[in-house]
């Protein structure tokens, strides 16, 4: 019962990683650059719901819907104002701004909210319900962070394949040059993208929170990185990448955390990731792209 | 004038510069401190100056000359700064402080380096971004070991636990590192004068390989990997031997680091130094070793001078970064420096040359 009750935590955890991993991946896959703000925003997300719900005294749900708005507008806002002005810099110039929105984002959330840790009330509440006579405990936060992992798959792979919108991802992302002759608001795309990595943010930082309830301004850094290692392994850019990736990650750390050892975990996290890509070089469902001379 | 540009080139001119600059800027602190001007919050900078040129230098090297992206520098810096400390330690009763001071940095610096090569071999076999978070993932895997690692010394040598200090099985003696409370009691034996000497050791050791044939090899791979190998260029030694010479510069620049404090965690190395080492050779010039030394001077020297607005420093590094990224990339701005430069070259006349580009700023563009 141990292991099973390990692979659903890990299952979780992986959820949650996964979910940030897809605003990374898709990040990525179209404006070809590593937005390592991502994190802070997970944050931003988490401070928003708890301040909804500890300060204003909303209703849960409404707390959720309302961070998935802010985040995702913090996300239109931070690609028109920081990257936009960088469309055609080198990537690492943009990789810098990048950190320069990151480290502002953690500042300005510790002038607002200080560096006193705040606990966060789980949205779903603290529940949790027994199988096989007890012997496997389940909260409901775990489960929730699977079905919404679910969902966020389901709709994501929907959206990009069925809406003109999605679409119009995909060819930006194949090809950026022939997407904008072919009629493609390729800007508005872009922004579109960050919009949407950003809402889930919104909605991994509340999962997050929710499972690890404690708030600070650095709270998305480390689980920031994890995904991007997460979205790595699975093949960057690649939307079903990141989600294996992610749910491996999170099941890889839970077992490491339990049967190895507990700190040491993140090493053996990283370990993996270096053993996948000396094999599989592009990832684990990466497309492996021929150097053509 | 046309003789000491035979003799020197104009390569070896540029090189002479950059040390003059830094030599220049030693002695004026040294006048500064003196004559008490500056503040004691600054003298208290110097070495962690010093070490953050040597480790921006060290750097540039691998994502400006090299061309690879590292995200994992400052775990290089913690090798060398907990090597270093244990060597002194072991050392203490051998050699005085200065020449302790040496051998430390000089075993921080090749455990640093052997480091360097290990990583360095699956590293080299990747490219892009995926080699960027491998270095990322040794950077946290060091900085995890370093946090559950326990060293003891006593009568019988040195004792190694990576599970607690009662491990250690110690017979008396005293604990060097205590995990993820680090190094405590280091003897200070870093100074300014030490650190001014490393940095021109780190120029000397960059600038002349650089400037050598292995480094036109390192800068043929960079800017065509495969057009190098097709001329014979082994591309994953030269691609190691960059990332090896950082790996042990940075190990002694942690060395130097180590011994300004007289405690030191492991933490203190962790993927923000990397990043924040990062900053300072992109906003420098990529591959231009003179602005990676301006840069990590003013950016060290920043939030220490923005404490007058306390709380806000940290928010205003941070728009300083974005703005400074969005400026130099504005195309307006570009063609008003361009204008400049040519007014300013038209002004000293001829004689200097004509339309000579800076003389270590090479073009480093993308590090793809």
């Amino acid at each position: 019962m141990g292991i099973l009750s390990n692979l659903i935590n890990g299952a979780s955890l992986g959820s949650i990683y996964a979910i940030i991993a897809l605003g990374y991946t898709m990040v990525y896959g179209i404006a070809k650059m590593l937005n390592f703000a991502h994190g802070d925003v997970i944050m931003v997300g988490g401070y928003t719901c708890f301040c909804c719900m500890s300060y204003l005294g909303v209703h849960p749900a409404l707390a959720v819907l309302a961070s998935v708005v802010v985040c995702t507008l913090l996300g239109i806002i931070v690609e028109r104002l920081a990257y936009k002005p960088l469309r055609n810099a080198p990537s690492l110039d943009v990789l810098i701004t990048a950190i320069g929105v990151s480290y502002f984002l953690q500042n300005a959330a510790l002038l607002i909210w200080g560096s006193d840790p705040k606990s966060f009330t789980s949205v779903v509440g603290t529940g949790s319900f027994t199988l096989f006579d007890g012997q496997l405990t389940i909260n409901v936060t775990t489960l929730v962070a699977v079905v919404a992992n679910i969902v966020v798959m389901v709709a994501l792979t929907l959206f990009t394949q069925r809406t003109k919108m999605g679409k119009s991802m995909r060819a930006v992302s194949e090809d950026k040059g022939a997407a904008q002759l072919m009629g493609i608001n390729v800007n508005k795309t872009i922004s579109m993208t960050f919009a949407i990595g950003s809402g889930l943010a919104a909605i991994a930082g509340v999962l997050l929170c929710s499972a690890y309830p404690t708030l600070m301004p650095t709270t998305g850094a480390m689980p920031g990185i994890k995904a991007f290692v997460a979205a790595v392994l699975g093949g960057i850019g690649s939307i079903p990448g990141a989600m294996l990736g992610g749910i491996l990650l999170g099941i890889i750390e839970i077992f490491a955390r339990a049967y190895i050892s507990s700190q040491m975990a993140d090493a053996i996290v990283f370990g993996v990731l270096i053993v996948v890509l000396l094999i599989k070089p592009a990832g684990l469902l990466g497309k492996e792209i021929r150097e053509k001379v | 004038m046309a003789d000491i540009k035979q003799l020197f080139g104009k390569k070896r001119r540029g090189s002479l510069i950059t040390l003059g600059m830094v030599v220049v800027a030693y002695l004026v602190v040294n006048a500064l401190m003196m004559g008490g001007v500056i503040s004691n919050s600054l003298t208290g900078q110097l070495v962690p100056i010093c070490a953050y040129i040597v480790m921006a230098v060290s750097l540039n090297l691998v994502v400006g000359v090299s061309g690879e992206l590292s995200l994992g520098h400052a775990g290089f810096m913690s090798i060398g700064a907990f090597v270093g400390v244990t060597s002194a330690t072991m050392l203490a009763d051998v050699l005085p402080g200065p020449a302790r001071l040496v051998a430390s940095l000089v075993i921080g610096g090749l455990f640093a380096a052997l480091a360097g090569f290990l990583i360095g071999i699956p590293v080299m076999r990747l490219h892009g971004d995926y080699l960027a978070i491998v270095t990322l993932a040794f950077g946290e895997i060091i900085k995890n070991i370093l946090n559950n690692l326990y060293v003891g010394m006593d009568a019988y040598g040195l004792h190694f636990s990576m599970k607690s200090s009662a491990a250690l099985g110690m017979q008396g003696g005293s604990i060097i590192i205590n995990g993820p409370q680090g190094a405590a009691g280091i003897v200070k034996l870093s100074t300014f004068l030490a650190g001014f000497l490393l940095v021109i050791f780190a120029l000397l050791v960059v600038l002349n390989l650089v400037n050598s044939r292995s480094g036109r090899a390192i800068m043929a791979v960079r800017d065509n990997r495969i057009a190098a190998e097709s001329v014979g260029i082994n591309t994953t030694k030269y691609r190691l031997m960059a990332f090896v010479v950082a790996a042990a510069l940075a190990g002694m620049a942690g060395a130097l680091y180590a011994q300004n404090y007289s405690s030191i965690v492991p933490k203190k190395f962790d993927f923000n130094t990397s990043i924040l080492v990062l900053v300072f050779v992109v906003l420098g010039g990529m591959g231009n070793i003179r602005g990676s030394v301006i840069s990590a001077t003013i950016l060290t020297i920043l939030p220490e001078a923005l404490r007058v607005v306390a709380d806000y420093r940290m928010l205003i590094y941070a728009v300083v970064l974005i703005v400074v990224m969005i400026a130099s990339n504005n195309p307006f701005l570009k063609q008003k420096r361009e204008q400049l430069r040519r007014k300013f070259r038209k002004w000293r006349g001829p004689s200097s040359g004509g339309p000579t580009p800076d003389p270590v700023a090479i073009e480093g563009g993308d590090a793809q």
